[in-house]
């Protein structure tokens, strides 16, 4: 049974004028233990709305989700969330933020205790001499760090991530999904996150999920990367498989998630598994076209 | 550059306060003609070289500054306390209306923050209550306690109470969704999250509800005193109103002024304590 299974969800919002249209529905995955899924869709398809109902945040209008033989009901200590724009409180320092958590999870321990287990995730995150500072006196980089470390800290089974480097400049993100990656390697944490940023997903996920434009969006696809698990942000692009996979997502994002919005393809109720990383090109004795690396990111908020 | 800039506000500021008071000085100088021709008259009846009537000059100002600081808590008597004393008793009844009004208003701003449906029902009486003059109430007040002196403190609770319960419902209910689901995920219990998110939160805009209601109680103080009497700066100026002693009154709208910014400057520092940068 896997660690996480999504039944036939779906989120009405109460519409305008009785018009109530579903966001999503027939949303139907799996995630196992230590695995690390990415999700991808245009903006609009409720991607948030999913992950704030594993969060426990926000309640589907159908359809259930299990973790580890439980129904989600409500928040959790066992599921650590990192928001968005990074939510830290802005009258806590550093530690202090961190702190706050750990405090709510072990209520018992002593300050000892505590400052020992923040230190060493501020360490983790490579924030070591910090501690002390507000969140106004760091970057979008740093604040970003701090709620990673805030939602390892208190050890949760599964990690929950908002885009979270969406508002962060390209250097920085490369070198924080580095230490994510890093750090999700050494706990194998399992992770559900949501990206605008096709190679993000590329680096990071084990699978990604592809979620048709909204309203009524479905998850199209489930992607399995096949690229092996030490790939690195430097090395990634000499993988032939890199940029098969690459082509498919993008391929899905600017033409396919439309289509299957408009109703010209037929949807899926369970959502494909394909594995183009493996898939040889069909007319191989074709030169192949010259490989071309674009550094740039596909940014699909216009 | 910044203590440059203090410093020539500082020089302008002290040339404007000597501009004003030998102007002050030139308006009150005795009129020479009238006093030469009917010296003589003067001296008939008993009268010195000094007049004593009509508005005070600086220096009979200063010297009653001076008298009044040398000797500040004098009693002789229930109409001749000394300043100090007066300041206390006006002190002391803002401060415990204040602190009462403290005590119900941030409790009620909270659930009333947290809970649109309180809000909407309690929102009609606040709106009724909140524009009635403070000393509106004071008969009823009056009437029901049947004490002047915690009437008074009365008077002081029901004019501080509005801004901070409006501050403070305003300000709990704009806490950011975001900590809030911090809090939600982190199964934080209801006590804590009240304490530890949401009161330093909306700290800031609580203390200014606070501060804007230590503005009115100190203006409020003077004119209930004045009213019900027996003591307090308000009743000293009105007292020293009766003995037409202007001298009196000038130093007694000094000193509220005086103590009225104190009392500013002191919720500001609390302010500037409490907020954050985001």
């Amino acid at each position: 049974m896997p660690f996480l299974q999504v039944q036939n969800l779906k989120k009405v919002f109460p519409g305008a004028a009785g018009k109530t249209l579903p966001v999503f529905e027939n949303i139907n995955f799996d995630i196992g233990r230590g695995e690390f899924v990415c999700i991808i869709g245009h903006s609009g398809c409720g991607k948030t709305t999913i992950l704030n109902v594993l969060a426990g945040l926000d309640t589907a209008s159908d359809g259930i989700v299990i973790m580890d033989g439980r129904e989600i009901a409500g928040p959790s200590l066992d599921r650590g969330v990192v928001f968005q724009g990074h939510a830290l409180m802005p009258w806590l320092s550093v530690e202090k933020n961190i702190a706050f958590a750990v405090r709510s999870r072990w209520p018992d321990w002593d300050k000892a205790k505590v400052a020992a287990h923040c230190g060493k995730f501020i360490a983790t995150v490579g924030l070591a001499g910090s501690e002390h500072k507000k969140p106004s006196e760091l970057s979008g980089g740093m604040k970003q760090r701090v709620g990673i470390a805030r939602a390892f800290a208190i050890e949760p089974k599964m990690l929950l991530l908002d885009e979270p480097f969406g508002a962060l400049d390209a250097l920085t993100r490369g070198v924080i999904q580095d230490e994510l990656l890093r750090i999700c390697a050494a706990t194998h944490q399992t992770v559900f996150m949501i990206t605008h940023d096709v190679d993000e997903a590329i680096l990071l996920a084990d699978k990604i999920l592809l979620m048709s434009n909204g309203p009524r969006a479905v998850i199209a696809e489930i992607v399995q990367n096949t690229m092996p698990r030490e790939r690195t942000r430097e090395t990634m692009h000499h993988d032939p498989q890199f940029y098969r996979i690459r082509n498919h997502l993008v391929d899905f994002l600017v033409h396919r998630s439309k289509l299957l919005a408009s109703g010209e393809t037929e949807r899926p109720a369970q959502p494909r598994l394909v594995k183009p990383g493996l898939e040889i090109d069909a007319d191989a004795t074709q030169p192949a076209p010259p490989m071309r690396h674009t550094p740039n990111i596909v940014n699909l908020r216009h | 550059m910044p203590f440059r800039e203090a410093l020539k506000a500082g020089v302008v500021s002290v040339v404007l306060l000597l501009f004003f008071v030998s102007i002050w000085h030139v308006a009150t100088l005795p009129k020479e003609t009238a006093a030469t021709a009917d010296s003589e008259y003067a001296k008939l009846m008993g009268k010195g070289a000094v007049k004593s009537e009509g508005f005070p000059t600086p220096a009979q100002m200063g010297e009653t500054i001076l008298r009044h600081l040398a000797d500040p808590f004098y009693d002789r008597g229930p109409n001749d306390k000394g300043v100090g004393i007066q300041l206390g008793h006006s002190l002391a009844r803002v401060s415990s209306g204040f602190l009462l009004a403290v005590l119900f208003a941030i409790p009620l701003g909270f659930l009333i923050g947290m809970s649109p449906l309180l809000y909407r029902a309690l929102d009609p009486f606040i709106q009724v209550l909140k524009p009635i003059s403070p000393l509106a109430w004071m008969p009823l007040a009056l009437y029901t306690i049947k004490d002047s002196s915690i009437s008074g403190v009365f008077v002081i609770f029901i004019c501080s109470v509005w801004p901070m319960l409006i501050n403070t419902a305003y300000g709990v209910g704009a806490v950011r969704r975001d900590w809030l689901n911090v809090a939600k995920t982190l199964e934080v219990k209801p006590l804590r999250k009240a304490f530890q998110v949401m009161l330093p939160a909306a700290a800031p805009t609580i203390l200014t509800g606070m501060r804007i209601s230590i503005g009115i109680a100190w203006l409020v103080i003077v004119a209930a005193e004045m009213l019900v009497g027996g003591t307090g700066i308000g009743y000293f100026v009105w007292n020293e109103w009766n003995n037409l002693n202007l001298t009196n009154v000038i130093f007694a709208i000094l000193v509220i002024g005086l103590v009225g910014m104190a009392l500013d400057f002191l919720f500001a520092r609390l302010q500037k304590f409490v907020t954050y940068v985001e």
